[in-house]
């Protein structure tokens, strides 16, 4: 930086010109670019996150004073047959919703592929569509097309047969149908990640397997899978991650019923602190155990998927 | 060979299965298309019937005897008393204070406030992680990639606390400070743009007198409009959704948003029969932003997921 300045151009923020007036330090003002994000960061994400760990250790109601109990919270919260049975209900809707969710979105966005620009372009417009809606407006969307006695859906399976089907109004199936809500509003999104990722395989391996002779289905699998790998990992591990915080979409639709069968991790750490007595340290010490499993849940997934590695080489 | 089939009136069966093949995917597209909207039409057709006919007619796919009185409702242009008062309330009505007006505008405040603030100190941040030079630069970079990864319940809890000693349960700037100033996505966002910034333009700058604050204001910012613009439209639908957080510290009736005025008028509504056609007039009320920016902004919507999948 030259150290004689010419102001050439006038300063309209009397901020701005202080902030020059205190030289050029290029330390020092990169410190004041960064000053309110600091702020936020360290009031808002850094003091939380560490005060969450120690409320954890506290026992505390918000009203009285809290009391110091070490790990008391984290042994109710292990002996708790709620907390397991929320941690099932949790896995149960993971394992219905991310594995039919991303088959049909590979699904979707090789189909989009063959289709030509225009109508590709117009069709990833309509998918997004569902994923700029609330989640409480897409609950309360399927809550009323899904309603046991005169919800839409069932007057159709009515009509082709099938029966109706009790939906949210029955244990063994109203986790099902939340992830099927959730699927529905999430898969274009989702498609448009794994589509982006088809656009970099480079158009010459498919010509060249075609010459070869492969088929279709032998080309999606030799070619479209393996090259799309680095775009799954990023869309499984940020999607179960997702999936695994489930809670809107079961507050406004079940509240966690029937019989506890929607009663999922975050909406029990929200009963810990709003519907029964209140219990911060339990709340808490819940978060930071869920917080655990997510770190291990990434880590094995990456393993898993060699995230690291690309495939594109061995094709070149 | 092909020239004459064709003239001839004859495909070959490869032609006849790659046809087969083309019917069948646009009959899945279109699948797929009625999927996606047809919900919508569910919504404005249900809150476009009169709240008795959505019981004695479920499956008529148009509204039955059409009225917009569901709106006039929830936005609460009609007194609901007095709808009690001449008999048009029936069972099937709540009869909950509804004054969308209100919640959406609270909406607009809250979802507003916390676009225009991330967006411009995030920038801000992300400038000077991108092109000043400072001690600890990469450092505190790092440590803000690390707040990507804690779940928001973590922090949620104790946020909840912090605002309730500051004693802003039940105010905007409750529900607005926690993301007001930065998130740890918008930083990295933008971050990448200024990245990719030729830094010729900045250097002649420089030579022409021109300070930090002069570049970013001027030069920078004005060069990364489209990211920048794509990050205020993710940030007002992220903050315009968002159900938990202003759950937590905004139930207060004259700060309640949207999204948590549907919950509770949902949790309102009587159990046996809820007022099927007053919620969805309330839901297509909420989902009319969300399709003015899909209108206006759908492609930059697309453009910006496809280019998060690839950092």
């Amino acid at each position: 930086m030259s150290t004689s300045q010419i102001h050439i151009k006038p300063k309209r923020f009397i901020l701005f010109e202080l902030l020059n007036r205190l030289g050029n330090n290029e330390a020092l003002i990169g410190y004041l670019f960064i000053l309110p994000s600091l702020i936020g960061f360290a009031i808002f994400f850094a003091y939380p996150a560490v005060r969450a760990v120690y409320i954890s250790f506290l026992d505390w109601n918000l009203l009285t004073d809290a009391k110091y109990v070490g790990l008391e919270n984290y042994q109710t919260l292990f002996d708790d047959k709620r907390f397991w049975d929320s941690l099932q209900v949790t896995v149960l809707y993971v394992l219905w919703n991310i594995p039919l969710q991303t088959v049909l979105a590979i699904f979707m966005a090789v189909m989009l592929e063959r289709f030509s620009t225009i109508t590709s372009s117009i069709m990833r417009g309509v998918m997004i569509l569902p994923w700029l809606m609330p989640n409480v407006v897409v609950a309360l969307l399927w809550l009323w097309i899904l309603d046991p006695s005169i919800g839409l859906m069932n007057e159709f399976l009515k009509a082709v047969g099938i029966g109706r089907q009790p939906f949210m109004g029955s244990p063994d199936q109203a986790i099902q149908s939340i992830a099927g809500i959730n699927i529905w509003r999430h898969v274009g999104y989702t498609s448009i990640l794994v589509f982006a990722g088809l656009k970099t395989i480079p158009k010459s391996l498919y010509e060249a397997a075609a010459m070869d002779g492969a088929d279709d289905l032998m080309q999606f699998r030799k070619i479209t899978l393996p090259l799309l790998r680095p775009v799954l990992v990023f869309v499984l591990v940020t999607s179960v991650i997702g999936s695994f915080q489930v809670f809107d979409t079961v507050a406004v639709t079940t509240g966690g019923g029937p019989a506890g069968s929607t009663r999922v991790i975050i909406y029990y750490i929200y009963q810990q602190v709003f519907e029964r007595r209140i219990k911060m340290g339990m709340a808490t010490a819940a978060s930071v155990v869920l917080f655990s499993i997510l770190i291990t849940v990434t880590i094995v997934q990456m393993r898993l998927l060699r995230s690291g590695e690309s495939d594109l080489a061995d094709y070149q | 060979m092909t020239i004459t089939q064709q003239a001839m009136g004859i495909q070959s069966p490869k032609q006849t299965r790659v046809r087969g093949g083309q019917i069948l995917s646009y009959l899945v597209l279109l699948a797929l298309f009625f999927i996606t909207l047809f919900p919508f039409w569910w919504v404005l057709r249900t809150a476009l019937t009169s709240p008795a006919s959505v019981f004695s007619h479920t499956s008529s796919l148009t509204p039955v005897n059409p009225t917009t009185q569901n709106f006039e409702r929830v936005l609460g242009l009609v007194d609901t008393e007095d709808l009690v008062g001449d008999g048009v309330v029936t069972s099937y009505m709540s009869t909950a204070t509804l004054d969308f007006w209100v919640f959406l505008r609270n909406s607009f405040i809250v979802a507003g406030t916390i676009t225009l603030g991330q967006t411009f100190f995030s920038s801000m941040a992300a400038y000077a992680f991108a092109r000043i030079k400072f001690p600890l630069r990469d450092t505190i970079f790092f440590i803000y990639l690390t707040g990507l990864m804690i779940p928001s319940i973590v922090l949620f809890i104790p946020n909840f606390v912090f605002i309730r000693e500051l004693d802003w349960i039940g105010t905007y700037q409750g529900i607005i400070a926690p993301t007001f100033l930065m998130t740890p996505f918008a930083v990295f966002f933008m971050r990448q743009f200024f990245l990719g910034l030729n830094r010729d333009l900045e250097e002649a700058a420089i030579i022409d007198g021109a300070t930090r604050i002069g570049l970013f204001w001027r030069i920078a910012l004005p060069l990364v409009k489209g990211p920048l613009l794509t990050l205020a439209i993710l940030t007002f639908i992220g903050s315009w959704n968002e159900y938990l957080w202003p759950l937590l510290v905004g139930r207060d009736e004259h700060v309640r948003v949207l999204t948590v005025a549907l919950g509770i008028f949902r949790e309102q509504t009587p159990q046996g029969a809820p007022d099927w056609a007053g919620l969805m007039a309330g839901t297509a009320v909420s989902i009319v932003p969300a399709i003015v920016i899909f209108i206006f902004f759908g492609r930059k919507v697309v453009d910006s997921i496809q280019f998060s999948g690839f950092k």
